[in-house]
């Protein structure tokens, strides 16, 4: 086993990417996977502005429409957001404490190809009959109704890659409590790392709940059961609160990560420490603790009663003062600084008054009164946007333009950057901003039509062409990958020139291994002492070179996932009756999951060393 | 890992199953899982108790007239019984004595197989009466949380026999000592989860 880069054929690459479980590779396959996804809501997204763009349209009929509405929600969140934050925590945590990799590389490539072949399995019902058509929050009311196998493939893909996202959670947790370098104590982690870690619990608690719903939902659609089914003593409301006692911190799962982003950048490029290091920690905590006390938030027009909406009203209003201080950490860390504006940065200063924007009109709806009003309104889809665009996808964008030396060894052209950046800034204003109007003027949500004259025309309009320039954004972005794929231009160690924390200081293309020596964490910014020091090599060392452990690559867990998918469509078809098949393929399906389990508990797997005097020969691509 | 470095009781560690990288990422890992499962079964006997009793209308079935607190009793004392003996055998796990351990574990395995017989029975019954899955929402729900939880029964022993039968040969080493541990104090957390059911459910179900 070498690093030397060997050609390899396109079999080869494929099958190495396979049978991975290395953290920088996986962040790969996340990235080109998410990507995926997030270019499938896209279009559906500019289905829904297209349909919506003028009165009594028909360019798709309700019943698409509603489709589409429903996977644009469910691929964002689940299978694009999510993803490709999983792509930077997977790319940079590792390198960030100081580690060769994730605490469990297996499970790592596990987690990836359960959210893969769960998000697959979703997106297939667009060819399998049609998709899901009750709204991302399928409430079961409405599922219970929708004939077809859309809920169905909805309940199952989800439950799929949400096994996915609880593994890669714990990964994550583990790899950050037991893997740190020496000296990288918890208040000396960067702020992604910390977000990550915060996020990583969050989906710990979040995601059981929503497991258990998605099982509600299919033993009542495909088992008969009545969870949901009032004339068999049910209760619909059931499904709204496991929904949203993962739906809330599902939220903060991918703001916090995005938050941890932009606590990267500013620094970077205001050339500053972080403000207010130790609150911003505190905040970030304090918001994901917070984050499950406010579910039901969602239900306030259920009529739990004035008392529990008044608790929740309070609690949710609580979130703005740990979410305030951050926003006040970021100004006054840019206060002063000597500011660099990159693409990142300008992502990142975008980002700040947009992100604001989102959290006022949170707080108003977190007044109930009001929120009877704003219900189910265009004011809703506004406020949301703003959060997850305004807060979410910029954080992406930057966090794609900022780390892809790190990921790739290349750096994105800057001044198209920038102005994709401008593109897409005014466009996804344009969209969203109008949109609280629109619900002001008592636009509901979800609707695939509105009558003319009555004051939306010129509203929606503006919405859809906004529509437009985001996805133009998107393309740029994409040629901008392209373009710095075919230049090839390698960019070497820390080139922005101002890293701060270890990935930077990691000699570039990163070794497989990570860190030829555990590196010795001195601080916080650790690099940054280094670089103020006058250390050329950029890290202090913490042992002497010697033999590093390596975990073997294998296929056991695309085997393992294949066959979940395989069941997937035996549970799925189990009920109809001219399909007696169904069960045999469910069970071949389970068969060849916990066969693979069983290959991988009695097959030991002990990794492989690489010897220290290979580690000496090696150059280990300086810069 | 060196899979062949012999062991004696005094040059085996006080913790073998965090003496190595692995062995504490795995202990930590399986922690945290657990916490995950608490808030599954949360999630489950919150609904069962918001879903319990509750029926089509005329529905003669309710918790008071269905369960029999004998049977229960013994279930109970059976799991609880097999968490004793998994903690023995986790005595001998670490003043590495394998047969003790395997022994122990083996006593483990027949008393959950016992639990699972009596469950299963209780079930059987249920149905018999009438009693089913799909019959109301009370049996969805009744049927959903003690069975994820005779799954996780299941799911525990198989696990135990595979470690047993895998290891009968080669004894223990640092790298299936973690092994052992994390599938023993997977047990103890069915035997927990089983004591919030026979309180929340058998125990506040017959109370008339």
């Amino acid at each position: 086993m070498s690093s030397t880069a060997k050609k390899k054929g396109f079999g080869a690459t494929i099958w190495d990417y396979l049978t991975t479980v290395d953290h920088k590779k996986i962040a790969i396959l996340y990235l080109i996977a998410g990507t995926l996804f997030f270019v499938i809501g896209g279009i559906e997204a500019m289905l829904i502005r297209i349909q919506l763009a003028k009165p009594n349209n028909d360019f798709v009929s309700a019943g698409l429409f509603n489709e589409i509405i429903t996977m644009h929600g469910t691929t964002m969140i689940f299978l694009a957001a999510m993803p490709l934050l999983f792509a930077f925590m997977n790319a940079v945590v590792p390198l960030q404490i100081g580690a060769r990799d994730v605490a469990f590389p297996f499970l790592n490539s596990l987690g990836f190809w359960l959210f893969f072949w769960g998000g697959i399995f979703l997106n297939l019902s667009w060819l399998l009959g049609g998709a899901p058509d009750a709204g991302w929050t399928s409430y079961a009311s409405l599922s219970l109704a929708s004939p077809g196998h859309g809920i169905d493939f909805y309940a199952i893909g989800l439950q799929i890659s949400g096994a996915g996202t609880l593994i890669s959670g714990i990964n994550f947790i583990v790899t950050i409590i037991n893997m740190r370098a020496p000296g990288m104590t918890f208040m000396r982690m960067p702020l992604f790392t910390w977000t990550t870690f915060v996020s990583s619990s969050l989906i710990l608690f979040a995601f059981p709940p929503l497991t258990v719903g998605l099982f509600f939902m299919i033993f009542d659609r495909m088992f008969g059961s009545n969870f949901f089914d009032h004339t068999m003593g049910g209760n619909t409301i059931i499904w709204e609160h496991l929904f949203w006692i993962f739906g809330h911190p599902e939220v903060y799962i991918l703001v916090l990560p995005a938050f941890g982003l932009y606590s990267e950048i500013i620094p970077t490029f205001a050339r500053k420490r972080l403000f207010g290091y130790s609150s911003m920690v505190f905040a970030t905590i304090l918001i994901g603790f917070l984050g499950f006390m406010v579910w039901a938030h969602h239900m306030f027009t259920v009529g739990l009663g004035a008392t529990a909406n008044a608790i929740f009203a309070v609690a949710t209003m609580a979130i703005a003062v740990p979410t305030g201080m951050k926003v006040f950490n970021w100004l006054c860390t840019m206060w002063g600084g000597s500011i660099k504006v990159t693409t990142p940065m300008l992502y990142a200063l975008g980002f700040i008054p947009s992100f604001v924007a989102g959290g006022v009109t949170g707080v108003m709806q977190a007044s109930a009164p009001l929120d009877y009003q704003l219900h189910d309104s265009y004011f809703i889809v506004a406020h949301f946007h703003y959060v997850i665009v305004g807060g979410i996808v910029l954080a992406l964008f930057a966090g794609a333009h900022f780390y892809w030396p790190i990921m790739f060894n290349r750096m994105l052209n800057e001044t198209l950057g920038k102005i994709t950046f401008v593109v897409f800034f005014i466009g996804f204003h344009m969209t969203f901003f109008v949109q609280h109007f629109l619900g002001l003027m008592g636009m509901p949500r979800r609707v695939f039509t509105y009558l003319p004259n009555q004051g939306l025309d010129t509203y929606n309009l503006i919405s859809t062409i906004g529509a437009f320039l985001m996805a133009i954004g998107v393309v740029l972005l994409v040629v901008n990958v392209i373009i710095t794929t075919i230049q090839n231009k390698p960019c070497g160690r820390d080139p922005w020139g101002d890293g701060r924390t270890l990935e930077w200081a990691i000699p570039q293309p990163v070794p497989y291994y990570n860190f030829k020596q555990t590196p010795l964490v001195r601080g916080l910014d650790t690099y940054w002492i280094e670089k103020m020091e006058g250390n050329k090599e950029g890290m202090s060392y913490a042992e002497p070179i010697s033999d590093i452990h390596m975990p073997n690559n294998s296929i056991i867990p695309f085997v393992m996932v294949f066959g979940l998918f395989v069941a997937g469509f035996g549970a799925l078809y189990n009920p109809d009756a001219d399909k007696p098949w169904a069960l045999a393929v469910l069970i071949i399906g389970l068969a060849i999951t916990f066969g693979s389990m069983i290959v991988r508990s009695l097959k030991d797997d002990l990794g492989y060393h690489i010897s220290k005097e290979e580690l000496m020969n090696e150059k280990g691509g300086n810069e | 890992m060196d899979l062949k470095t012999k062991f004696t009781p005094q040059s085996w560690p006080e913790h073998p199953e965090a003496a190595t990288v692995e062995g504490k990422n795995k202990v930590l890992g399986f922690w945290i899982f657990l916490g995950g499962e608490t808030v599954l079964f949360a999630s489950l006997f919150a609904t069962f108790l918001a879903l319990k009793n509750k029926g089509p209308s005329g529905m003669e079935f309710s918790t008071q007239n269905l369960f029999e607190l004998p049977l229960a009793f013994i279930m109970t004392m059976l799991l609880l019984t097999s968490s004793l003996t998994s903690v023995y055998a986790m005595y001998h796990m670490k003043n590495y004595n394998f047969k003790a351990m395997q022994g122990w574990l083996f006593i483990t395995v027949l008393l959950g197989l016992g639990f699972l017989g009596f469950e299963i029975y209780e079930f059987t019954h249920y149905i018999h009466e009438g009693f089913t899955f799909t019959q109301s929402a009370f049996g969805s729900s009744f049927y959903t949380l003690v069975g994820t939880h005779g799954l996780h029964v299941v799911i525990g022993l198989g696990w135990i026999i595979l470690l047993m039968l895998r290891n009968a040969k080669r004894g223990l080493n640092l790298y299936n000592a973690p092994k052992f541990f994390i599938a023993s104090l997977y047990w103890h957390f069915i035997d927990v989860v089983w004591v919030f059911i026979f309180t929340v459910v058998y125990l506040m179900g017959v109370i008339k």
